[in-house]
């Protein structure tokens, strides 16, 4: 199929990052506060939660071909847009995870007088996140670029694994050392692993959907910071422990490394295609 | 006045690559230049269609029954019945008019620029110095007071015929058949009626092959991969808060 090239510029990548980082920020916020886990801990993910929830849109304002118009994506809901579904879910994302913040302050305790609400808001973040974490797969997958379309069942579940990794990383760089998020951490590097060695099999099975060039290598590397090397480091954690800090920031540059290599395959798959 | 579905046919056995139906589209619908870039591939300087360029003249250069054959086609939106580039638009400013053509209100566009990677035919693109997505309109404009777009207006070969969609699909068979008749066994009407998109505006007739006239046997629209894509999301969301939940 012919196809047009993504216009996209480097913001495009970088949120499909931080919103997804943010997203499943929200998750860990939100299971940690309902697992009653250590208050310190559901501050950090709230707030890492929340940066990310003020970023993402000033990166997609930002790529808009006319930013002043950006509350347009508020006209209409499409189900059948999924740039509409991901708007209109970063809307309510963002109002949630600063609601989950202001509620849980002493003013805003005192002022609503229960954690009824707080929980809402935090329900809200969980759901919210969780289609954060994963619809940026649907959003490129259910698209005419042949390398999207042919991995739009797998770009959900990559993105969602590395959001995860990147998301406890960020919350224990950010101070946090709780077992909960190793944990996590590990089970994220786990499924990049595993994706990791699928796609090298495909490779030389000779089945690469993915155009050779810069994007290949970039998801390829990408790939092994979110998988094999975080991996290995949250292993060896026990032994050293400043292992952890450096799984966190592989899981980190690798989530981004993968998104902006996912771009560039994008790009080459859709040039590649109208040369032919 | 009563409205009907209309619709493009282009036959490119008839076009002699004079490019006036691009001329006519710039000049009516006051496209910008798209530069003077020489490419080397035939008398083709336009390249593909794009942000600024709604009517493409294809050079097609081959061999056929030994002899060099040059054809000419002109391509254009092809105004799908079910289309990627609509469904995509999260503003609402992709609309389908009253005629049965896909429109980008210019007005509402925003820029998101999502409808140029859900076009199966990479029609659709964003212009870098305004910020919108532009498109063929079907001369919108003229047709709403009755006129036929410019490009077929202009055409002095009547390769670009415009009219009704129905009445030009018949026209079509008809001409692939006269044309068969006359040994040209490598005819070929393209209007992708099976496919997933379901049908569109802008048929047209060529010889040899369709890859080499840029048009996809078996075009996919790209809502036909939400379900598949959002199955995995569904399953990707219960992995996550499954894993979240365990950790804790």
């Amino acid at each position: 199929m012919p196809s047009k090239p993504p216009v996209w510029t480097w913001e495009v990548p970088a949120y499909l990052f931080a919103g997804g980082a943010a997203g499943a920020a929200a998750v860990i916020a939100g299971a940690a506060h309902f697992a009653h886990a250590d208050p310190g801990l559901v501050l950090t993910a709230r707030i890492v939660a929340a940066i990310g929830a003020v970023v993402s849109p000033v990166l997609l304002v930002s790529d808009l071909g006319r930013p002043q118009r950006f509350l347009y994506m508020l006209r209409v809901f499409k189900p059948q847009s999924t740039m509409s579904v991901g708007a209109w879910t970063l809307v309510v994302f963002t109002f949630a995870t600063f609601a989950a913040l202001a509620l849980a302050t002493p003013i805003g305790r005192a002022l609503t007088g229960s954690t009824a609400l707080t929980a809402a808001a935090d329900m809200l973040g969980i759901f919210t996140g969780l289609v954060l974490a994963t619809y940026t797969g649907v959003l490129l997958g259910a698209t005419a670029i042949p390398v999207w379309a042919a991995n739009a069942s797998y770009l959900p579940l990559h993105f969602a694994a590395s959001s995860l990794g990147a998301a406890a990383g960020m919350i224990e760089l950010a101070g946090r050392a709780d077992t909960a998020l190793h944990r996590i951490g590990l089970a994220a590097a786990l499924m990049e692993t595993v994706a990791l060695a699928v796609m090298e099999i495909d490779w030389r099975g000779g089945h690469q959907t993915l155009p050779s060039g810069v994007g290949r290598q970039m998801i390829r590397v990408g790939h092994v910071f979110t998988g094999l090397l975080a991996l290995v480091l949250r292993l060896a954690t026990a032994r050293w422990p400043a292992a952890r800090a450096l799984a966190g920031v592989a899981a980190i540059g690798g989530s981004l490394v993968n998104r902006m290599g996912w771009m560039a395959s994008g790009r080459a798959s859709a040039l590649q295609d109208r040369s032919q | 006045m009563t409205t009907r579905t209309t619709g493009f046919f282009t036959d490119s056995t008839t076009c002699i690559g004079c490019k006036a139906c691009e001329v006519a589209c710039k000049e009516w619908n006051q496209v910008p230049s798209d530069g003077y870039q020489w490419t080397g591939n035939s008398y083709d300087n336009t390249g593909a269609l794009g942000h600024s360029t709604w009517r493409h003249v294809r050079f097609v250069e081959g061999v056929r029954g030994g002899q060099p054959s040059w054809d000419f086609s002109s391509d254009v939106c092809k105004h799908c019945e079910h289309a990627g580039c609509l469904e995509a638009c999260p503003t609402g400013a992709i609309v389908r008019t009253e005629f049965g053509g896909v429109f980008i209100q210019p007005d509402i566009c925003n820029g998101c620029g999502y409808c140029v990677v859900s076009c199966p035919f990479g029609v659709v693109d964003r212009r870098p110095d305004d910020g919108r997505a532009f498109k063929c309109t079907f001369c919108y404009d003229r047709q709403k007071v009755g006129l036929a777009p410019a490009c077929a207006t202009a055409c002095p070969t009547q390769s670009i015929q415009f009219g009704d969609l129905e009445e030009l699909r018949a026209q079509a068979a008809r001409r692939a058949a006269t044309l068969h008749a006359r040994g040209m066994d490598d005819v070929i009407v393209y209007d992708p009626r099976e496919s997933s998109v379901g049908g569109i505006h802008a048929i047209f007739l060529v010889r040899g092959r369709l890859d080499d006239f840029g048009l996809p046997a078996n075009p996919v629209m790209p809502t036909t991969l939400l379900a598949r894509a959002w199955t995995s999301a569904g399953l990707a969301a219960i992995a996550l808060l499954g894993v979240v939940v365990f950790a804790f």
